[in-house]
């Protein structure tokens, strides 16, 4: 096995160009559980932890985040809770302090994973995944970027090179179930971000189909009908009923399984609960934020 | 391959380090620092936290050669130095000891280490916080209860 460590990203992608098989590697929580138990033999690592602007930051002059891949998750919570809320809260809920420690928003992506903490809120805020080889650099949207089961839109000899999240605009939400609060893989999760300059709802599910998913119907609906009885305006009370039948709408956009963690059904009870809750928190939360502007 | 790096202040050059080993590993059997503990291998229990560039870390998730150059604090390195009393203790591990707080001691070197960095961030933590900060870290025989007295009393001994 070769230990590439590039100090450069022309290095880096040099270097996955010329070997497509190495595994790049950056907080190695995902990476080094599948070494240690034999899961994984690659021919090389990749380490990225040498090159320094993927653990950095920055603000886009269109109103983004751009979220170098190798920033960590306690970071993101640390520096960008007020901009990026829903990926903080998430970031949050990620593992234990060591894991957050060293688990990059890059690696998520990397991985793929439908239960990974991340995905729900970036497809929230539309966010987009910049990717880079020898090649040229594109932009992925992150509901095109989870293509299957932990597999994603990267080619061979790509790299992710940054996250572009709009800042928030409005109040953001995360909701995670799981068997306790720390260590947990979800069970199910959903993230809710209100735009209300653009009178708009993002939405994101995890964990409850064979990748991350929006729920663009449930979004719709949720957005047309605060519109129609004038509460972006008035900022008034969401009705209930309104929250509940929001819950179903993302329930049904979900297609989960029976695994080790939780049944099929209980995903969806939990998503359509998960759901309602987190929109009323969001609305809530749009509401008081006008009370303190006044 | 070789690779070179800092731990607690000595320097350590290391040969034969396969690419896909952890630091743990490096740390435990090639460095004879034994003291961070090898239980799950997968970032689960915490009895393998180090501070790499000082940042409470998973040494079994660190591949070897990311610490290249960097610079490591195992539990062995906290308790002061020059006292010429080789048995001296940091605060923290003291009050590990008087409070009950180690049984096998498995867990310990782990907990250590992450409640030296909490009360390093935050000298005066709510039980709420402790818990947060601990979350990472499992005790399999001690229980939790004798762990939270420890580490309200070596906030209150570093206050
Ligand atoms: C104990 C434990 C608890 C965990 N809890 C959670 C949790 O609660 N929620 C959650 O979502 N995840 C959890 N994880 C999984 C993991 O921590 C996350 O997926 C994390 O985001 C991975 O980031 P990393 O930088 O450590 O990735 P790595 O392990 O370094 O890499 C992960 C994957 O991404 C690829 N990769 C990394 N960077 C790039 C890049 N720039 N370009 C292309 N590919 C790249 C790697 O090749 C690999 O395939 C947990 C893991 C452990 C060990
Ligand atoms: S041995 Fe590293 S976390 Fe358990
Ligand atoms: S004292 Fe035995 S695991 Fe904690």
């Amino acid at each position: 096995m070769d230990f590439l460590a590039p100090t450069t990203w022309a290095d880096a992608l040099a270097a996955k160009a010329e070997q497509p098989d190495a595994v790049p590697v950056a907080g190695g929580t995902d990476v080094m559980v599948e070494i240690n138990f034999d899961r994984r033999r690659p021919r090389a690592l990749l380490d990225l932890t040498r090159v320094p602007e993927l653990s950095e930051w920055g603000r886009t002059d269109d109103g983004r985040i751009r979220l170098g891949a190798g920033v960590t998750y306690s970071r993101i919570i640390a520096e960008l809770r007020d901009e990026l809320p829903g990926l903080a809260m998430a970031a949050r809920t990620v593992g234990s302090p060591q894991i957050r420690n060293r688990g990059t928003v890059g690696g998520n992506l990397g991985a793929a994973s439908p239960a990974g903490d991340s995905h729900p809120p970036l497809l929230a805020c539309d966010a987009v995944v910049e990717v880079a080889s020898v090649r040229g650099s594109r932009e992925v949207p992150a509901a095109e970027f989870y293509t299957g089961p932990k597999r994603n839109a990267l080619a061979p000899d790509e790299l992710i090179a940054a996250v572009l999240i709009p800042r928030a605009t409005g109040p953001q939400q995360f909701c995670k179930i799981g068997t306790r609060n720390a260590m947990v893989i979800a069970v199910a999760a959903f993230a809710i971000a209100l735009q209300p300059q653009r009178k708009a709802i993002g939405t994101g599910i995890g964990s409850a189909a064979p990748t991350p998913r929006t729920a663009p119907d449930a979004a719709v609906f949720l957005a047309g009908e605060i519109d129609a009885a004038g509460l972006w305006e008035s900022r008034g009370p969401l009705p209930e009923g309104l929250a509940v039948e929001f819950g179903r709408k993302v329930r049904d956009a979900a297609s989960p399984i029976d695994d080790v963690r939780g049944s099929a059904a209980y995903r969806l009870h939990s998503l359509s609960v998960m759901a309602r809750r987190a929109a009323t928190w969001a609305w809530d939360d749009f509401r008081s934020e006008d009370r303190r502007a006044a | 391959m070789r690779i070179q790096l800092t731990v607690n202040g000595t320097r350590h050059d290391v040969d034969d380090v396969w690419p896909g080993e952890s630091l743990l590993y490096a740390l435990r059997e090639r460095m004879g620092l034994p003291g961070a503990k090898n239980a799950c291998e997968q970032g689960e229990c915490g009895s393998c936290t180090v501070y790499l560039e000082g940042v409470p870390v998973c040494a079994c998730l660190v591949p070897a050669g990311q610490a290249h150059g960097r610079e490591v604090t195992t539990v062995e390195g906290l308790a002061p130095e020059g006292s010429g009393d080789e048995t001296a203790l940091h605060p923290v591990q003291q009050a590990f000891l008087e409070k009950g707080a180690v049984q096998c001691g498995f867990c310990t070197p782990g907990l250590i280490v992450s409640t030296h960095d909490l009360l390093q961030r935050n000298p005066d933590p709510s039980d709420p916080e402790i818990r947060e900060a601990l979350a990472g870290n499992l005790c399999r025989c001690t229980g939790y209860e004798k762990i939270m007295d420890a580490v309200r009393a070596a906030a209150e001994a570093l206050r």
